[in-house]
This record gives C-alpha cells, structure tokens and sequence, in this order.
C-alpha cells in the first residue's frame, strides 16, 4: 500500500514535470506545424536565469517568498527575448521549407544556444535552494517529502487549464484555431498570421523557459542540462498526439507513471520505458493518441 | 560529346585509389586514424543519403551504428572471432536483420515522426546498453585487435594501415554498389517518392516497399560503419557509438555533404572530422556552436552541401531540371 502511494505521487510529479516542458512544444507544434528542437534549449536558459536571479536575490538579503517573483520573471524574460528572436532571426524564414529541414535548422539553434549557455553562465553548476528549503516537507504515505515538489503538480493543472481556457474561450484563442486549421483562409479573412505565428512561439517559448525556472530550485544546473529535456518531451507529446494540449497532459501522465512504475518494480526498464511506451503507442495509432484531426490536402 | 556521361564509378576508383596511396606514402599516423574514422562514418552516411534522397531523415541511425559495433565487439569478447572476413559481414546482417524488422514499422511514416520514431528505436538500444552490466555498461569495453585474412598485425601502426587500407577497400566497393543500385529502376524511385508518392503508387510501384528496401540498405551500411568503426577506434560504449548525439552527427554529415553523388559523403566527413580536431584545439568551448553555425549556414546558403560547391568550382554544368 504505501509503496503504491509512493509510487502514485512521484509519478504525478513527474508527470507534472513533463507536462510543463512538453506543453510548449505541442502548443507551437499545433499552430505552426514546427518542432522545435531548441526547446531544449529554452528549458535550460529558463533554469539557469532562475538560479542566477534566486542567487542574486537571497544575496540581495530579500525576503525568500521573493524567490518565486523571480522563477517567474526568470520563465518571461527567457521566453519572450529567445523566442522572438528565434522566430524573426530563423524560424520565419523556415515556413516554406520542408517540416524535415525546420527540424535540422531548429537543431542547429540548439547547439548554438547551448554554448552561448557554456559562455555566459560558465561551466560550474547552479544551486538554488532558496525556494525549497522555504516550503519545507511533509509527510505523506510514511514518506518525507518536500513540498516544492507537490506544487510541481498544481503549476502543471493551472497551465494546463488556463491554457485550455485561453484556446476555447477567448478571442485569441479562436484567432489561432482559425489560424490553424487555414493558415491562408485566415489571412485571406484579415487575421494577422505574422503577429500570431510571432505570439504562439513566444508562448510556447515561456512555456519551455517556465518548466525549466521551476525545476531549477530541485536540481544542480549543469551544463548538458537540456538535453534529456529534448528527447523526454518529444516522446511525451507524440504519445498525445502532436499540437493536443489534452494529448499532451495524458501523456504525460502515462509516461510519468509508467517511470514511477518502472523505478520502483523493475529499475533495469527505467531508461527505456519512456521511449519503449512511445514506440508502441506509435506503432497502433501512427498520429498519438489525441491528435487533432486534420484535413487532408493534396 | 556525351554531356552527362557518368564518371561517378571510374572516379570513384581513382580517387579511393588516390586517398590510399596518399595515405601509405605520405600522410603522418595521425591524419591516417582521422581518415580512417571519417570514412567509417562516412560508410554510414551513404545509406543516410538514400534516405534522404527520399525525402525521409533518420534521428535514430545511432541504432544501427551501435549494433554493427557492438557484434563486432561481442565477437571478439565471448567468441574470440576478430578475422573482419567473419567480423564485419556479421555485423552488417545482424544491422540489415533488425532494420528488415523495424522496416515493417517505420514505412509507414514519413516527416518528422519517420524521424522520432527512429530516435526512439534508437533510445532503446541506449537504454538497454546503460543497464547492461555484462556488456560493461556506461564504460562499455575493448574490441580485440583485428586479423585481417589471418594477417595479424603485430604493431600498433601496422594496424593503423591495415585499417586504413581495409576501409579504402569497403568505401570504394560500397560507393560503387550504392551508385549502381541508384541507377536502377527501384534505385531511381528514390527522388520520385519525394516529390511525389500518389504518383509513383499510379506508376505501379509500392511506395511502402520501395521505402522498406531503402531503409535495410541503410541499415546494414550503417552497421557496417560502425563496425569498421568500433575496430579503429578500438573500444565500444553507448554514449560514443548508440546515443542521440551519434545520429545528430550522422545527419549533420548528410547534410554538410548533400546528396549529389556518393561520393560526397567521404568529403563531408573528412571535413567534418578535421573541423572537429582543429575546434577541439582552439576553441574547445565553442565546439557545438560552430557545428550549429555551419548547419545554418548550409541550410540556408547551400542545400545541395559541400558537392554542390564542388561541382560549382569545378564549373561542371548544373543540371538544368
């Protein structure tokens, strides 16, 4: 019994986790038909400005609650400065290449991105434990736990909601729809697909720099810290289904506990449960399982 | 005067023969290692460059470049077999068998999930290397020293040549195959597919099929690469032989070369692995964003690769379709 409830609750957390860094890459997914393989990269620029900023925070002498203002400011700043300057420096000239040759150039901006990492930030890793050591633990199932880690949960339901709200009931929201299911007839209809393309990846952007802020306190941040990032949240979002925002919470929530399942039964699986789930998923429902349906075009 | 006569296949022997001869007379020992490695991968590449051909890109090739390394490992480990007679078409099967397997899944994809689903075929072997403690795990273990038909050389620098001589040899004969099997009619369905697959399905031709044969070729050269690979760099791990970072590699070389010829490959990797040395010296630091900078660069201002600017030197006349 409480090994299940152990087991329950670090797969929430871990679902919660890959939640938050797949979303962004389904969201621009979604209405740009990119993958975005600098999304890695995003994830780790957000984790170390956060650490940087905790850092010069808790130096600063400032109340630790502050802390959390800066995972914040550290998700905003990372998102709208990288992901405007990818999309108008690379990604706009990408739209009439082929999806394949996007997905090498977006790669190539990773690679790049994470040196500027190496060249800013330097080699030494981070630690920001500011905002973990303020919440404390408690103690659930006969098992100490930090809470910072349970609030992973409740910031992965608020995105994943508000993001749901803003797609279905908001004016934006329908803006994108129209805008992804016709990219012309959207324009032709004086919808601004620029400023729609530019916004999208400026939020999936966020999103990206977000999951890795708010991971940053529970890790040492390193360098090399973007790259499992890529891989888990690729696996994770083509399970659900590429550009579903409810794809990409079920499986996540598949994924996570599948690994918990794994970490706790059967530790030798553990590395390969994640991609061993995505292949199967593939392999019976070639789209994932919650893609949105798509008009076929020829 | 035949404009478009193909020079490709007694070029390709002049200059496989030129590259060896250069390299037993006059290049330094550390020039022939780089040669050596460079065209293991780029082995590896051609089949990549048929795929591409077709339009498709594999993330995963790492798969098959591991289990051609790993077999000849294996071998030399449990079986005490190094003759690269056994060794090598061993490797090549077992790579061609698996790809024979997973081709059945991964025809029916193309784009960016044909990419995944490979990365994700790949992942599992990674995995399963990481946690397998026989086979050494993370740190993996050494090859045994090669016997090239019952030769064994003594020293480490006859080796070197050998290896050297043996991967000349197996460039130029799969740089030949390669080319003659793209002059044929399923060869030849390479582009077609790309441009158009309803197309080429009312032609009479299974797309499905014709995209299954091109990923085992792929396969086995892949696996061959790595093979020949694992014997000169003389040691197997996940991380430098079956990780994702090896198919990127495998990829950015495709596409630093470009899919002109099949000889391009050779050319991309041999710049691909000098730029890497001369990074590594001078700019450590900055490895990754150079890579990164030239695949820009390449997608951007040069899509047909390295061969393209070639043929553009060369002033050979650019084929007007």
């Amino acid at each position: 019994m409480e090994t299940a409830v152990t087991t329950l609750l670090d797969g929430l957390v871990f679902s919660s986790y890959l939640f938050l860094v797949s979303v962004g890459l389904t969201v621009i997914f979604g209405v740009m038909k990119i993958l975005n393989v600098a999304h890695g990269s995003l994830y780790a620029w957000g984790a170390y400005t956060s650490a940087f900023l905790i850092g010069v925070w808790s130096e600063a002498g400032l109340a630790d609650v502050g802390t959390f203002l800066m995972i914040a400011a550290a998700a905003l700043l990372v998102g709208c400065v990288l992901g405007f300057v990818l999309e108008r420096g690379l990604i706009r000239f990408m739209y009439a290449r082929d999806e394949v040759i996007v997905v090498l150039a977006t790669f190539a901006a990773f690679l790049i991105l994470e040196d500027v990492i190496l060249l800013v930030f330097g080699v030494d890793p981070y630690f920001a434990y500011q905002p973990m050591a303020l919440l404390g633990s408690t103690e659930i199932g006969g098992i100490q736990r930090d809470v910072y880690s349970l609030t992973l949960i409740g910031l992965a339901v608020a995105v994943g909601v508000s993001l749901w709200v803003g797609l279905t009931r908001t004016r934006w929201g329908r803006l994108l729809t129209a805008v992804i299911h016709d990219r012309e007839v959207a324009a032709a209809m004086g919808i601004d697909v620029t400023t729609v393309y530019v916004v999208t990846f400026m939020l999936g952007a966020v999103l990206g720099a977000l999951g890795g802020a708010y991971v940053a306190p529970m890790v040492s941040v390193a360098p090399g810290f973007g790259i499992e990032v890529i891989v888990l949240s690729f696996a994770v979002v083509v399970i659900g289904g590429m550009g579903s925002i409810p794809g990409a919470a079920i499986g996540a929530l598949i994924v996570g506990i599948a690994r918990a399942v794994a970490v706790h039964q059967l530790p030798e699986v553990e590395l390969f449960v994640v991609y061993g789930v995505m292949a199967v998923v593939l392999v019976f429902r070639p789209q994932g399982l919650f893609a949105p349906a798509r008009a076929r075009k020829i | 005067m035949h404009a478009d006569r193909d020079w490709t296949i007694p070029g390709l022997m002049v200059g496989f023969a030129t590259v060896l001869a250069l390299g037993l007379l006059v290049l330094p020992d550390w020039l022939i290692n780089l040669t050596t490695v460079a065209f293991a991968r780029a082995i590896a590449v051609i089949g990549l460059m048929v795929l591409w051909r077709t339009g498709l890109v594999s993330f995963g090739h790492a798969l098959y470049v591991g289990l051609g390394a790993y077999t000849v490992a294996l071998l030399g480990k449990e079986f005490e077999v190094s003759e690269i007679l056994l060794t090598l078409p061993a490797a090549t099967v077992v790579a061609a068998t698996v790809g024979f397997g997973l081709g059945f899944i991964v025809r029916r994809y193309r784009g960016i999930f044909f990419a995944m689903l490979s990365l994700a075929f790949s992942m599992v072997l990674y995995g399963i290397l990481v946690k397998t403690e026989a086979l050494g795990s993370t740190d993996g273990f050494n090859v045994s020293s090669p016997t090239f038909l019952g030769f064994a050389p003594g020293d480490a620098g006859l080796t070197l040549r050998a290896t050297f001589v043996m991967v000349c040899l197996l460039g130029w004969a799969t740089t030949t195959l390669v080319h003659r099997y793209l002059q044929t009619t399923l060869g030849q369905l390479t582009t077609a597919i790309r441009d158009n697959e309803i197309r080429v399905e009312y032609l009479g031709f299974s797309v499905a099929r014709a995209i299954h044969v091109k990923y085992v070729i792929s396969a086995a050269l892949a696996g061959l690469g790595g093979a020949v690979l694992a014997l000169s760099v003389g040691q197997v791990d996940p991380d430098s032989m079956v990780n994702w970072p090896v198919s990127g590699e495998l990829l950015f070389v495709t596409v630093l070369s470009g899919p002109g010829s099949v000889a391009a490959p050779f050319i991309g990797s041999l710049i691909y692995e000098l730029i890497r040395t001369y990074a590594f010296e001078w700019l450590p630091h900055a490895w990754q964003l150079i890579v990164g900078a030239t695949l820009l660069g390449i997608i951007f201002f040069l899509p047909g690769g390295v061969w393209s600017l070639l043929q553009r030197v060369l002033g050979r006349r650019e084929a007007p379709s």
